[in-house]
């Protein structure tokens, strides 16, 4: 199991790497789709199903948005002359983080074991114990999002909200106010 | 080590929003660091030889509770990709702001920032 | 239906055939979202896939009779309305926000599709908000045109105003 999603893992990394390295925007926005479509196969080799449905719609839809907005433009590639210090700056700022990271994810539990299991106390236990019996819902995760934690989820609609809200007042056409004087 | 195929991911995705001059490679270096950032929370919730955490009709619970994964990291998971699509949805807008006001996708020659 | 908007005539009939059904299939993961995967949050984006299909196959302006941005922008307002609703019938009937209320006083059989009280109509209504949304983000997305004029740019909107 692990070493099928590390390969898959892979395949992630290498299509990441295509997509930003491209000179033709077409083919970055088409090369980032199978990096969104692995990443839903390996929600479902992680037994999340619900996450995997969502993963894949929402690829499609964003696939959708990004061509959109780019196709109709008359330049699709753009002449990248390399700011030399601004990259080797951002390589040597990677290459750090990359060091500090290893030395803290050493201290995470390792794969296969996660935190609930070594403590008897943590919330997860009692979703999944008490979940039928308290919200009657066979889903625990949607018995989390809508009952346990449902004050989230107002949380998380009102952002969606206000996002679509921003999305529409930037492109407000400022034709109405001319037409008006006329 | 799966832990560090993951960073790997999200460090590419800070490449292409700091390397970059294009805004559409940048809006696709946000968008990549998204996607490992919800990979890696579904990472940590994952029992080995575990089932998805949905109960069938004649299980029994206490057999369930020892063999779910963790549902926890799923629900906070399962809001956070549908809100990327939202804030994607905004990035693209002010691209196209962008492109109305300059004439160019090349964020080196937006110079003046007063709209 | 004119030939010119749109696409050809083969997407044209398959997407008649097909809307339907994927209409249904999204209808079908919210409604049982508290049974089997799903819920909400997917099932509302299916409902905005199956309206982004009919604009893309048959053109905007048939699009747009079908659901319009006023239309639209009314049912993600009323999804949101909705969710607060039930959330605060929680503190009149039980003292807290968000309770179960119905699951609380009217206790129902489990695995069936009526049971566990306000979870269902939650996704629900969380499913129709963020359909309408995506939707009316798409179809401003898809009528907005960048025009230069003079040197400057211009947002034009590309719609047919009827004169009345």
């Amino acid at each position: 199991m692990e070493i099928i999603i590390g390969i898959l893992l892979v395949f992630m990394i290498i299509g990441s790497i295509i997509s930003l390295e491209t000179k033709d925007l077409l083919s970055a926005i088409i090369a980032i789709v199978p990096v969104g479509y692995f990443c839903g196969i390996i929600f479902l080799l992680l037994g999340a199903p619900d996450i995997a449905i969502t993963q894949m719609v929402v690829e499609v839809l964003s696939l959708i948005i990004l061509i959109r907005a780019t196709i109709r433009r008359d330049l699709t590639t753009i002449e990248e002359e390399r700011d030399f210090f601004g990259l080797v700056t951002t390589f040597a700022f990677i290459f750090v983080f990359f060091i500090f990271s290893m030395e803290a994810l050493k201290h995470l539990p390792s794969f296969g074991t996660p935190s609930f299991t070594l403590n008897n106390n943590a919330p997860s236990n009692r979703y999944l114990l008490n979940g039928l019996k308290e919200t009657g819902a066979a889903n625990i995760v949607s018995a989390i999002i809508l009952d346990y934690r449902g004050y989230d989820t107002l949380g998380e609609a009102t952002i969606l909200f206000t996002a679509i809200l921003g999305a529409l007042a930037i492109l407000r056409i400022y034709a109405r106010k001319r037409s008006k004087n006329e | 080590m799966i832990y560090y195929l993951c960073f790997v991911i999200f460090l590419i995705g800070l490449y292409g929003v700091c390397c970059k001059k294009n805004i559409v490679k940048i809006i696709l270096g946000l968008w990549i660091m998204e996607y490992s950032v919800n990979l890696f929370l579904i990472l940590l919730g994952y029992r080995k030889n575990g089932i998805a955490p949905i109960l069938r009709e004649g299980d029994n619970i206490v057999e369930f509770a020892q063999k779910a994964v963790d549902p926890l990291p799923q629900a906070m998971v399962l809001t956070s990709i549908v809100i990327g699509l939202g804030v994607l949805a905004l990035m693209v807008t002010v691209a196209i702001r962008l492109y109305q006001r300059y004439g160019t996708f090349d964020i080196t020659e937006m110079r003046k920032l007063k709209g | 239906m004119n030939e010119e908007k749109g696409m050809s005539l083969i997407v044209k009939t398959v997407t008649r055939w097909l809307k339907g059904f994927i209409f249904l299939f999204g209808a079908y993961i919210v409604i049982y979202g508290h049974l089997s995967p799903g819920g909400g949050f997917p099932g509302g984006v299916v409902f905005a896939a199956t309206f982004i299909l009919i604009t893309l196959a048959f053109g905007r302006e048939y699009a747009l009779r079908k659901m319009g941005k006023i239309l639209a922008s009314e049912l993600d307002s009323l999804g949101a309305i909705l969710f607060l609703l039930i959330a605060l019938l929680g503190i009149y009937y039980g003292g807290t926000f968000f309770l179960n209320f119905i699951e609380k006083r009217y206790p129902t059989v489990n695995f069936k599709l009526f049971s566990a009280g306000t979870i269902p109509l939650c996704q629900i209504s969380i499913g129709i908000k963020v359909g309408a949304s995506l939707f009316m983000v798409f179809i401003i997305l898809a009528v907005i045109r960048v025009v230069f004029e003079n040197g400057k740019g211009k947002l034009i909107t590309t719609e047919k105003k009827d004169k009345k």
